[in-house]
């Protein structure tokens, strides 16, 4: 399960909408082995598609060093699905690096940039195999 | 000679846990080939047909190697390797 803050969740919402129709993509850093998403970090989407993401490799070096540095991991990596489900695609299933990360998509499909609701599902994907789980929005972090 | 490679979760599988390990060489190739020599299995997980896999990311002093050579990129005891995997996805 993929517990989160609403103000967490509102600031990945928010992005994936601001960036529709490209794919908005980022991570939430929290203390290693916390499992607690603390910390959003919206990244570029270096391939500025609707249909891919990749985070620019230069920046990516700068966000892990970030991370090394305070003792964190990425405890959610997001991105959004701009046409489609919000569901793992087979490049996303093939390119998961990240075994012990939420992978949060979020899929702005119906909406666009407007208000409105739009899916936001939490996975793992582990070997390939993709496994999806619940998502608990809180008030803030216990 | 001593150059410290930095190895992200998912290849610790291949260097029994550890998240560096130290090799040497005088280019990229040259390392890596030398850290397969320790910890079998990691090359394949860098290198296909001859160059670096498109969707992994090494850095040599912070430095993206696609920038200066990728395999055939220079390095000099007291380097340092960061192997990051490119966070990416349709």
């Amino acid at each position: 399960m993929l517990t989160i803050s609403e103000a967490t969740y509102d600031a990945i919402v928010a992005h994936a909408k601001r960036d529709h129709p490209d794919e908005a993509c980022g991570i939430v850093a929290g203390p290693e082995g916390s499992d607690r998403p603390e910390r959003v970090v919206e990244m570029v989407n270096a391939a500025g598609s609707p249909t891919f993401y990749e985070f620019d490799s230069t920046e990516l070096l700068e966000l892990y060093k970030e991370m090394w540095a305070k003792d964190e991991e990425p405890v959610v990596i997001y991105h959004s699905h701009t046409a489609t489900e919000a569901y793992p695609s087979r490049t996303d299933i093939g390119l998961a690096s990240e075994p012990g990360a939420h992978y949060v998509l979020v899929s702005t499909r119906e909406h666009g940039n407007n208000d409105g609701p739009v899916e936001f599902r939490s996975y793992r994907i582990v070997d390939g195999e993709v496994t999806e789980e619940e998502v608990r929005v809180v008030p803030a972090l216990s | 000679m001593a150059i410290e490679v930095r190895i992200p979760t998912i290849l610790r599988t291949y260097t029994d846990g550890e998240k560096a390990v130290t090799g040497d060489g005088g280019s990229l190739s040259a390392l890596i080939d030398d850290l397969e020599s320790n910890h079998p299995g990691l090359k394949e997980r860098l290198v296909e047909d001859g160059d670096l896999r498109r969707f992994v990311n090494v850095y040599v002093n912070d430095e993206d190697v696609r920038f200066i050579g990728g395999l055939d990129a220079e390095l000099t005891d007291g380097d340092q390797v960061v192997v990051l995997p490119a966070v990416a996805g349709g």
